[in-house]
């Protein structure tokens, strides 16, 4: 029974949730009993809280009973990146800097899952700050790749995928700066999100580089993605850089099809790629045919400079989203004899060697002297990236490319070459750039048995097709 | 533009300032929050997860603010445009996120300028949005941070919406420097976008000034003066400042552009620390704000609401009473005395009485004017022109008209003021004064020290009924018909 409970997702578990087939309680403790066996193989969590989610349960059972109407999310078990604001979680962006801090408040996103009756069972592990693509950068654990322990389960949010991946959790909130959701949610063979910039309130999200953050889920399914999508997405007066548009209807349109849509293979983007996953992204173009779309090339050379733009901007960003964790406040204070030796102490101490090496590049970049040079220059890269997409999107109305060029590398390998590790954020850093929607869609596995995931990309506040053309390539591939 | 006489820091020299002005706007609420903007409660206890800083939180702009920053700028016939916020970098407890929301080269009121009560006018750079600090107490030491045993924090002040009204390098010396933050701080009064209380902080300035030989053309190394938070303080740091620097160049010194403070204590300007002004700020784009575009409805919707200003009031004087001293026309255009001398030009009083009432009767009553409306000012003053009261009955008649509500001419009759009585004082000082007929052609004549006696005469006689100033009143109006009567 609890293995097949693993297997529901979230509008099958409703359905069994609603004709009382199974108790909220038995689903949570399935997922204890789960949590239990794999939580010390994969390290995906930083906190859990099994006894509060079953207190959660039982009430939701109560409610049930008295003949309530549950939200969306009745009954499913979420696991949150450890960089959303939760007042019953500590929250610590994987960083030493913030240990044992609990916000007073609970991020926008987390209100809206909680609204929906999600049960939070823990926060889960990132690069820290989520500065990062294999998870390794936390100052707390690494996380293994569910598929092979050896080998990471990409980053930043590679808790939140590893946890999926493993059943651990039937949904995961991620955080998307430059392919923070897609790229682990591809390593780990799960769907990755990343929705239009604006989409979702980044209130309450510990920010990273303010222009490119985007909050999004990491599931089992396209279709629990797009449930997700719908439940946190739309206007929130507390974030000025929200949308005001209402969140689309996503689950409903997704058996649409996508017959006579016209897609674009991106590829310079493919030419990235291990043969491997290069033949994943052709697959999954002869599937779109298959389905009635029409596939064509075409190469977007200016994407390719993305790269570069954004370890401008992302940088320049953190390096002042990153300058308030001071030691003043809260978090870590390490001693000093005045208040700037006791700041330097502090985040010494505090910060680690990437987020270090990042706030350096930021500071380097925003200097008198250097800023036309390095921040100016990014931001007209960034325009650039944008005018390739739009003329991209005269003739197509979704692009196809891989999410990651490679499958999941082994714990250690890219540690020592920063740039190398950089590099594994290619395909996925012009949507952020942009601040256009993607999607992760797993796409077989390598000869390892290692996950594949190819990337779907649309028009700024295309979710809607995005979503039908992302299910129509995961009922393909099956 | 007018010359105006100045006082430069040594012979030969000018001062050469510009000044930058922060104000408090007096919105409801913080710049990027909704925590109360109040002064005076206890600390920390009006913030939120946004004024702190914390982890996650976001700023959302307060659109009283930028209305108000609009009125300021209209008023100071500054470019409303669309702007930009940037951060402005560097690490200091005092601020939350260790980066200020600011804005840097696309302000929200570009240009305009000030006109001086001198007649002066100085060029207003910019007016740009802002938010201010928390507050920091120093214990121990002498109660700056350097020696200080412990600091303390009080973020309540965090946030607080602060438009910075930034001059051109026009103004040339302390005092002008004094009519400039003075002008200023009456306009925001004006516009309702400042409550202008220096005493709180509400209103701070630091001056950029440098010195030059009379004659030179181009501006020197100038010195940046922070936080001077009166105008006392003001004008000391600026004449310190600049004696100092022609000090300095009188000695073959080079000057050295820095950041001084004022010390009122010991009177002197002294350097910050080399440390605290190397700050390479590292502005750049805020990203969580979009940039805010002011609706040309609303711009011109404010346009037509803005208040009289005191340049206007001062313009409207000119063509009235072109002879006012500067005094009695600068306390005549204060906004408690304006009404009153508006609704009497308008009831056709005699501009020159209107004025002098204005200045001498109403802002004594100012405190406890009570029911004295302008209209009932007005019906006082028409009686004084129309020679029914005389003017120690007018100040009666005021001072009682402010707590008694009855109709002026009952008043007058309660009173026992009348008309009658202009007359019955004049009776008695004819009477008192004929037996000194020398004395009293000796007055006639243009004697004034005679004046002195003749009333001192009427005085000894009639000294419980009547006061000195009726008398002397009477006695000019006697004069006056005596003299008529003999051309």
């Amino acid at each position: 029974m609890n293995d097949e409970i693993l297997d529901w997702g979230i509008a099958e578990l409703a359905r069994r949730l609603e004709s009382r087939e199974v108790t909220t309680v038995e689903v949570i403790d399935a997922y204890q009993e789960q949590i239990a066996i794999q939580e010390p193989e994969v390290d995906a969590f930083l906190s859990l809280d099994l006894e509060a989610a079953r207190r959660r349960a039982i009430d939701q059972d109560d409610r049930r009973s008295r003949g309530e109407t549950l939200g969306g999310l009745a009954g499913v078990p979420i696991a949150l990146k450890d960089n959303l604001c939760t007042t019953a979680f500590p929250t610590t962006a994987a960083s030493k800097i913030l240990e044992g801090w609990t916000p007073p408040y609970n991020a926008t996103v987390v209100d809206r899952i909680l609204a929906q009756d999600g049960i939070v069972v823990g926060k889960t592990n990132l690069d820290e700050f989520a500065m990062g693509s294999s998870t390794e950068n936390s100052a707390y654990k690494v996380t293994k790749n569910p598929y092979d322990l050896e080998r990471v389960p990409g980053g930043s949010s590679g808790g939140s995928a590893a946890a999926v991946a493993s059943r651990m959790a039937l949904v995961g909130l991620g955080s998307d700066t430059g392919g923070s959701i897609r790229q682990p949610a591809s390593l780990t063979g799960v769907v990755g999100f990343k929705p239009t910039y604006g989409r979702v309130s980044r209130y309450g999200l510990l920010a990273f580089a303010s222009s490119l953050d985007q909050i999004g889920p990491l599931t089992a399914s396209v279709e629990d993605a797009a449930l997700v999508a719908e439940a946190i997405m739309g206007h929130d007066p507390r974030d000025a850089t929200s949308l005001q548009e209402a969140a689309p209807s996503l689950v409903r349109p997704l058996t649409e099809g996508v017959r006579g849509i016209r897609v674009g293979i991106v590829t310079n983007l493919v030419d990235t790629a291990t043969p491997q996953v290069q033949a994943s992204v052709l697959r999954a173009a002869e599937v779109l045919t298959q389905s009635g779309a029409s596939v064509a090339e075409i190469s977007l050379d200016e994407l390719a400079f993305g790269l570069a733009a954004y370890y401008v901007v992302a940088p320049a960003e953190a390096s002042s989203n990153l300058a308030r964790y001071d030691g003043v406040r809260y978090g870590l204070r390490e001693a000093g004899s005045t208040v700037e030796e006791m700041m330097i102490a502090t985040r010494t101490k505090g910060f680690g060697p990437e987020v270090k090496r990042r706030i350096m590049l930021g500071t380097y970049a925003l200097s008198a002297g250097y800023y036309d040079a390095f921040y100016v220059t990014a931001q007209r890269v960034r325009t650039l990236v944008r005018t390739a997409f739009s003329r991209a999107y005269e003739a197509f109305d979704l692009l196809l490319c891989p999410t990651s060029p490679t499958t999941a590398f082994r714990i250690g390998e890219r540690s020592s070459d920063p740039v190398e590790m950089y590099r594994s954020d290619v395909c996925t850093i012009p949507s952020n750039l942009s601040g256009d929607p993607a999607i992760s869609i797993p796409a077989g596995v390598d000869a390892d048995g290692l996950p594949i995931g190819v990337q779907l990309l649309g028009p700024a506040l295309s979710e809607r097709l995005l979503f039908r053309a992302a299910y129509a390539v995961e009922r393909g591939l099956r | 533009m007018k010359t105006r006489a100045t006082t430069g820091p040594a012979e030969g020299w000018e001062y050469v300032i510009g000044l930058e002005v922060h104000t408090e706007l007096k919105t409801a609420t913080k710049l990027f929050c909704g925590c109360p903007n109040a002064f005076g409660e206890e600390p920390n206890t009006s913030v939120c997860p946004v004024c702190l800083g914390l982890p996650g939180s976001l700023p959302v702009m307060n659109v009283q603010a930028v209305d108000f920053a609009i009125r300021v700028g209209l008023a100071l016939d500054a470019t409303i445009q669309r702007s930009q916020f940037h951060r402005k970098n560097y690490f200091y407890p005092d601020m939350p996120k260790d980066y200020q929301i600011s804005q840097y080269d696309v302000p929200i009121n570009a240009g305009g300028h000030l006109e001086l009560p001198s007649g002066r006018v100085i060029g207003i750079e910019r007016a740009h949005l802002e938010e201010d600090t928390g507050k920091l107490i120093h214990r121990g030491g002498h109660g700056r941070i350097e020696s200080a045993e412990y600091s303390l924090i009080d973020y309540n002040r965090s946030g607080v919406p602060l438009l910075e009204i930034v001059s051109a390098p026009d103004i040339r010396d302390p005092e002008e420097a004094k009519e400039y933050v003075t002008e200023l701080r009456s306009i925001l009064v004006a516009v309702g976008a400042s409550d202008g209380r220096m005493e709180e902080g509400s209103l701070r300035v630091d001056a950029n000034v440098s010195v030059r030989p009379i004659g030179e053309a181009g501006f020197r190394t100038r010195v940046e003066i922070k936080n001077l938070n009166s105008l006392r303080s003001l004008v000391r740091a600026l004449e310190f400042e600049g004696l100092r620097q022609v000090h300095l160049y009188d000695d073959g010194e080079a000057m050295i552009q820095q950041t001084r403070f004022w010390d009122e204590a010991r009177s002197v300007t002294g350097a910050l620390r080399l440390k605290e002004e190397a700050n390479d700020y590292r502005y750049f784009p805020e990203p969580d704000l979009p940039p805010v575009a002011p609706d040309p409805d609303l711009i011109e919707d404010r346009r037509a609401e803005l208040p009289e200003l005191p340049s206007t009031r001062r313009g409207y004087l000119a063509r009235v009473l072109p002879d006012l001293s500067d005094d009695l026309r600068e306390t005549v255009i204060a906004d408690a005395c304006w009404p009153y001398f508006r609704a009497a030009i308008d009831a056709n009083i005699t501009p020159a009485r209107a004025a002098a009432r204005c200045a001498n009767e109403l802002t004594a009553l100012l405190a406890d004017i009570g029911v004295l409306t302008p209209a009932r000012f007005v019906e006082v003053l028409a009686l004084e022109d129309r020679g029914e009261l005389g003017a120690s009955q007018v100040k009666i008649l005021l001072r009682e008209a402010c707590v008694d509500s009855t109709a002026v001419p009952e008043l007058i009759a309660k009173l026992g003021l009348s008309a009658r009585d202009v007359g019955a004082i004049k009776s008695m000082v004819a009477e008192v004064v004929a037996p000194f007929a020398d004395e009293w052609e000796r007055y006639l004549d243009g004697d004034e020290k005679i004046a002195g006696f003749l009333v001192g005469q009427v005085m000894r006689k009639y000294g419980r009924q009547i006061s000195g100033a009726d008398a002397r009143q009477a006695l000019v109006e006697l004069g006056d018909e005596a003299r008529k009567s003999a051309d």
